[in-house]
């Protein structure tokens, strides 16, 4: 790692007047550490705001939930209230990396950590994100990549949370000393490559994330989160769904299907929404909606697996949010 | 690894963008200043410099690096007076500074978990947590695990079981067993899976650790 200076601050007021000439925020530190270590990013001074109590926790309000920024994965998976109402979050949060890091790693943080794809995370590659004009991976290693929407460049949305946050409807809050505070929902949040492919959010330089919104779920609303990965435990997904249905009986008023390991930013098929939407949800369903799922999938040279993994994850993941299947043993989550 | 032992002395200085007369600290002044200036006229500087410094630094912020900076870890009951600089990690600080080498350093990015240590008894990887991140929490290493040479019940439970092939993720792989003791004295074999997923083990040895641990908890309720 490169030597820096680090300013640690204990209100957000603080750590929002140190937030210029470059100074890269700290939370948990686990993505920004990664980055560090691989030489990709040297930072000349953090802003540390690990230490902030009053961006940690959990409080009901009347529109929802408030999360604090710097609320632990591990304290959002074991939250009685978001495993009994949000049980696609405390899945999302509870499967991603290993245990010890979600000890350290907050949600704010797992929403903003860079993209996974190896050519990104080296130093020895300058790619199409780091201001150059070529993509490795498209002729190069891809079969953890993209399989749509991913333009000039298919590395995937890394957040477990965020697929769980889009599909709950949440939003996240940005304040700056500016201009004080706004919110933007998850959906309006990651900027696709092919509008920028320098800017991975709409975050301003000189912005905090510092609380996630969820709304009140409708009742009768039930959801889970499923990751597959090749490794049990930290890895990263390789195909991933989060399902959020609204029953009537056995009716789906309502269905979000998210995915995050498909494309560079977290998506919802609206072609899987409409086979489930009115319907009852059975075997047959589920297995359609996650056939719709890859109605424009587009695999690279080596993940065409992929295109055969989402629809399943979507099957199996549809089912255990209606409780008609016990979460997948071969899941990674 | 001796030359590890102490602090390198020859610290590149801070670029010059990270030193705002807003973030200006006295001791960098002092000494930029002592190379450049003297007499009457570095003394003026001096308090021209405090007083801006104590009008434009904001509340609630401590500046600290890029040099090295003295801090008290608490470690295993004891307090550690160690220099330390920003980057430096809590894996780093045990084992380098401190020769504390029970952690093990193997993958240092958190895939691993064989540098586990508690943090306040919330098992953590020591590698990607930054040393004066630790400064205010009660840092617990393998070595302080048990009282002086007696074998905590996890580490006795491995023994018994041989619950260990090579041994490098063995301090790990005892933390975050001991850990999830602490929390949940009653642990089903999936609880101890669950806890342990996080520690690489590449030699297999899993299923003897599952026993060993429940075989611990066993005899800690039987104690209780």
């Amino acid at each position: 790692m490169n030597s820096f200076a680090l300013a640690d601050c204990s209100t957000v007021e603080a750590a929002l007047s140190q937030l210029k000439d470059g100074a890269v925020v700290k939370a948990g530190g686990v993505d920004l550490l990664d980055r560090m270590k691989n030489g990709t990013d040297t930072p000349a001074r953090l802003v540390n705001i690990r230490n902030i109590a009053a961006l940690r926790g959990i409080h009901p309000t009347d529109q929802g939930l408030t999360i604090g920024a710097l609320t632990t994965l591990a304290e959002v998976a074991d939250d009685p209230t978001i495993r009994s109402q949000y049980t696609l979050l405390a899945d999302a949060c509870g499967h991603a990396a290993t245990p010890h890091i979600r000890n350290m790693a907050t949600l704010g943080g797992n929403l903003l950590q860079q993209l996974q794809c190896w050519y990104y995370r080296s130093a020895d590659f300058q790619c199409l994100r780091k201001g150059k004009d070529i993509c490795f991976a498209f002729s190069g290693l891809n079969q953890y990549h993209a399989i749509m929407d991913y333009g000039g460049c298919p590395s995937v949305a890394p957040s477990s949370g965020a697929v769980a946050l889009l599909a709950l409807d949440a939003s996240v809050e940005l304040t700056s000393a500016a201009r004080g505070k706004r919110t933007v929902a998850i959906k309006d949040f990651y900027v696709q490559p092919d509008a920028n492919p320098h800017r991975f959010h709409v975050m301003a330089d000189d912005e905090l994330l510092t609380a996630i919104h969820i709304p009140k779920l409708a009742p009768g609303t039930r959801s889970a989160y499923q990751k597959y990965g090749e490794k049990e435990s930290h890895d990263w997904a390789i195909a991933d769904a989060g399902i959020l249905l609204e029953m009537d009986g056995n009716i789906c008023r309502r269905a979000v299907v998210a995915m995050g390991a498909a494309s560079p930013v977290v998506r919802r098929s609206h072609e899987a929404e409409a086979v489930l939407t009115g319907k009852p949800i059975t075997p047959e369903t589920a297995r359609a909606a996650g056939k719709a799922s890859m109605t424009n999938a587009m695999p690279l040279s080596m993940n065409g697996y992929k295109v055969q993994l989402f629809p399943v994850a979507i099957y199996r993941t549809v089912l255990l949010a209606a409780g008609q299947m016990d979460r997948d043993p071969s899941a990674a989550g | 690894m001796s030359q590890h032992q102490t602090p390198p002395k020859d610290l590149p200085e801070a670029p010059s963008t990270a030193l705002t007369p807003a973030g200006i600290t006295r001791r960098g002044f002092l000494k930029g200043a002592g190379i450049t200036a003297a007499g009457t006229a570095l003394i003026e500087g001096v308090q021209v410099f405090q007083r801006e410094a104590v009008a434009a630094a904001p509340q609630n912020v401590k500046e600290f690096g890029p040099e090295p900076f003295p801090v008290t870890l608490q470690i295993n009951g004891k307090a550690h007076a160690l220099q330390i600089e920003p980057r430096t990690t809590l894996a780093e600080a045990l084992r380098i500074q401190l020769n504390m080498t029970g952690t093990k350093v193997s993958c240092d990015r958190g895939v691993c978990s064989s540098c586990t240590v508690w943090l306040d008894k919330m098992p953590v990887n020591s590698c990607m947590t930054l040393a004066i991140d630790a400064v205010g929490h009660h840092v617990t290493t393998i070595e302080g695990i048990s009282a002086a040479d007696e074998m905590h019940p996890v580490q006795a439970a491995f023994v018994r079981h041989d619950a260990l092939q090579c041994g490098f993720c063995t301090p790990g792989m005892v933390m975050s067993c001991a850990a999830l003791l602490e929390k949940n004295p009653h642990p089903t074999e999936a609880d101890v899976r669950y806890a342990v997923s996080g520690n690489l083990c590449r030699c297999g040895t899993y299923p003897k650790v599952f026993a060993a641990t429940l075989d611990a908890a066993g005899q800690l309720a039987s104690k209780a």
